[in-house]
């Protein structure tokens, strides 16, 4: 059975406030699909329509081709891995991992041989007796993952699981989950305000912004070739700038400083460790932030410098609140 | 510096220091600061409650000389042999639990749906408007409401002209365990309504939608997530409602029948009346073993776990 998800054409408001603003999305089977964009840009929105928590205004929600729009979060073949958990206080880990079993009438023996592998799986063997409340915050993520994929789901949805742990532990956890993705060959659905995160993990990102996808595509093409100005500005750090009317954008890591572009002079340099950003205005005005390896070559503020860059690597891109324009 | 501060404005430098002294000592002795919140109340807490106890103890070991009508210091467990071997007794003792338990039952299941609509369902106004309707009884006199339901239950009562008019027959409530059961129901429903709404306000919605997200309907959410997790409130109310009833003795006198003798009445009699405090003192001391016992099965169940 095929797993792949298709949302079209879904809008949700609250009142007056549009979430989710006529969004399409089609996830193909197997992917590590990622919703990527700031709070309150519809992605948590989209990933409770398709678990089946909101029911949209307009649109169609698709599971392997068959229409789950109105069907109830119980009887959909997606599971959720939720931003807090949500383990139940009340039973054992065991417990929670085999609950979704137990209610669907799983025997007990079968039940707890699938809970053990499971745990197996995320490294948590021995701990079933345990409650939630005597595990870290990283062991708690790892029980609610082994409750959700112990349903073989055709869909997984994590909602930000990462968000809550340490940047040490969430590196790690991000690398794990990529493996025990493809080891499941299971469909996740991803979401997380975290760029980097994003980058790291997916196969595809839909970057998301005030309710709308801005762009669809691999991490390297949402990276280098960002469709809009807020993507270019939201997916790493990027320099926009305005030539003969249009609008460019230009990573940072691809501006030559001593290239025979544009004059100007270096205001501020800042040392970030592995790198240094440095930033400089140019004579005609604009200020470009340039990043550079840390080679040990130093530039002193006050410099003068010719900034340049090849034109593959300026990309036209669509200027921020063009619709907004349009309408004034 | 401080010190310096204090001088320059004058304080006097032993009590600023003594203040100072004393805050350090406080902030390096955290038990410290424990015990000296806690020891005004545990005083009063013994002084009053536990001494009252222990004088109910000690006097139900006493007796009443029934020709001089003196009480007798002497230990000795008469009035407990009395109170077994009184089959009177009994069925004063089992009326009066059994219907505090049908009580508690009762506005259990009143009070859970109610309490989830409002933890759960109500908007921010509906529940304050909720809450005042809860607490509403509260600000009336006990023996106004009580007085109230008689003049409901009456033969004459507004139950009766009700039924009279929709065409059925008079239900003769009035005087009988059926008035008590309802009108303790009743006087003591806020008591389990808020415990069980905090319980319930409590759970995250995200319980209840990973256990949707699991594959379990309403039922089984309700019998698996909610219902473990309110069950503290659930138990926390039944102590107030159990307890209020089963020492309850004036609702008995006043919708109850001749035959509706509770616990409370018979110690009543006995103090006031027969002027034989000890023996009230050692029936008195049946609903404090009742609850202790109520207690240690609430705890067997797990009640006190979500805590």
């Amino acid at each position: 059975m095929a797993a792949d998800v298709s949302v079209e054409g879904v809008r949700k408001s609250y009142g007056d406030v549009v979430a989710v603003d006529t969004v399409d999305l089609t996830v193909g089977d197997g992917e590590f699909f990622t919703l990527l964009g700031p709070s309150g840009s519809g992605k948590t929105t989209t990933l409770r329509i398709i678990a089946g928590f909101e029911h949209p205004d307009v649109g169609r929600v698709t599971l392997g081709g068959e229409d789950i729009t109105n069907e109830p979060p119980y009887s959909r073949d997606v599971n959720t891995v939720f931003q807090d958990y949500a383990l139940f206080p009340h039973m054992t880990v065991a417990d929670n991992v085999g609950y979704g079993l137990k209610v669907k009438g799983v025997g007990r023996a079968n039940r707890k041989r699938q809970v053990e592998e499971v745990l197996r799986m995320v490294r948590l063997d021995g701990y079933g007796g345990r409650r939630p409340v005597q595990l870290s915050g990283g062991q708690r993520q790892r029980v609610a993952l082994a409750r959700s994929i112990v349903n073989r789901p055709k869909v997984l949805l994590l909602d930000e699981p990462l968000g809550a742990l340490d940047l040490k532990l969430r590196q790690e956890m991000q690398v794990f989950l990529k493996s025990l993705q493809r080891e499941l060959g299971m469909t996740f659905l991803y979401v997380t305000h975290d760029q980097e995160e994003a980058l790291t993990m997916s196969d595809h990102v839909a970057v998301f912004n005030e309710g709308k996808i801005e762009q669809v595509g691999s991490p390297n093409e949402v990276y280098e070739r960002p469709a809009t100005e807020f993507v270019a500005g939201f997916v790493g750090t990027s320099n926009i700038l305005e030539r003969d009317g249009k609008r460019f954008s230009v990573r940072p890591e691809r501006i030559e400083l001593n290239g025979n572009g544009e004059p100007g002079v270096v205001v501020d340099v800042i040392f970030v460790g592995a790198y240094t950003r440095i930033l400089v205005d140019t004579d005609a005005g604009d200020r470009l932030t340039v990043v550079r390896q840390n080679d040990g070559s130093g530039v002193e503020p006050g410099t003068r410098v010719h900034v340049g860059w090849r034109d593959e690597d300026a990309y036209e891109v669509t200027p921020q609140h063009t619709l907004e324009q349009e309408v004034r | 510096m401080a010190e310096r501060l204090d001088r320059a404005q004058g304080l006097g430098g032993n009590r600023a220091g003594a203040r100072r002294r004393l805050g350090g000592a406080l902030w390096r002795r955290p038990r410290l600061k424990g015990a000296s919140l806690l020891s005004p109340p545990v005083l009063a807490f013994v002084l009053v409650y536990v001494a009252a106890l222990v004088a109910l103890f000690v006097s139900s070991l006493w007796t009443v000389d029934s020709f001089t009508g003196l009480t007798i210091h002497s230990w000795t467990l008469d009035n407990f042999r009395e109170l077994w071997h009184g089959a009177a007794y009994h069925t004063v003792a089992v009326r009066t639990i059994l219907i505090a338990a049908a009580v508690t039952v009762t506005d259990a299941i009143i009070a859970f749906p109610f309490a989830y609509f409002m933890a759960r369902l109500a908007g921010p106004r509906l529940r304050a408007v909720l809450f005042v309707l809860v607490l509403l009884p509260l600000w009336a006199s006990y023996l106004a409401r009580v007085y109230a339901w008689q003049l409901i239950l009456n033969s004459d009562g507004l139950l009766n002209w009700s039924l009279g008019k929709l065409g059925l027959p008079a239900a003769n409530l009035a005087y009988t365990n059926t008035a008590m059961w309802i009108v303790f129901s009743y006087i003591w429903l806020p008591f389990m309504i808020l415990p069980v709404y905090a319980a319930l306000e409590r759970i995250p919605h995200s319980y209840i939608e990973a256990s949707r997200d699991l594959g379990a309907k309403s039922g089984r959410t309700l019998r698996s997530v909610i219902l473990p997790l309110a069950l503290p409130g659930i138990v926390a109310g039944s102590i107030f409602t159990f307890s209020l009833t089963l020492g309850d003795y004036i609702t008995p006198v006043l919708v109850g029948g001749t035959s509706s003798q509770f616990i409370g009445n018979v110690v009543y009699d006995s103090v006031n009346g027969a002027g034989n405090l000890p023996f009230g003192a050692a029936f008195a001391v049946v609903p404090v073993l009742v609850m202790g016992a109520y207690l240690l099965v609430a705890r067997r169940l797990g009640a006190f776990e979500a805590l």
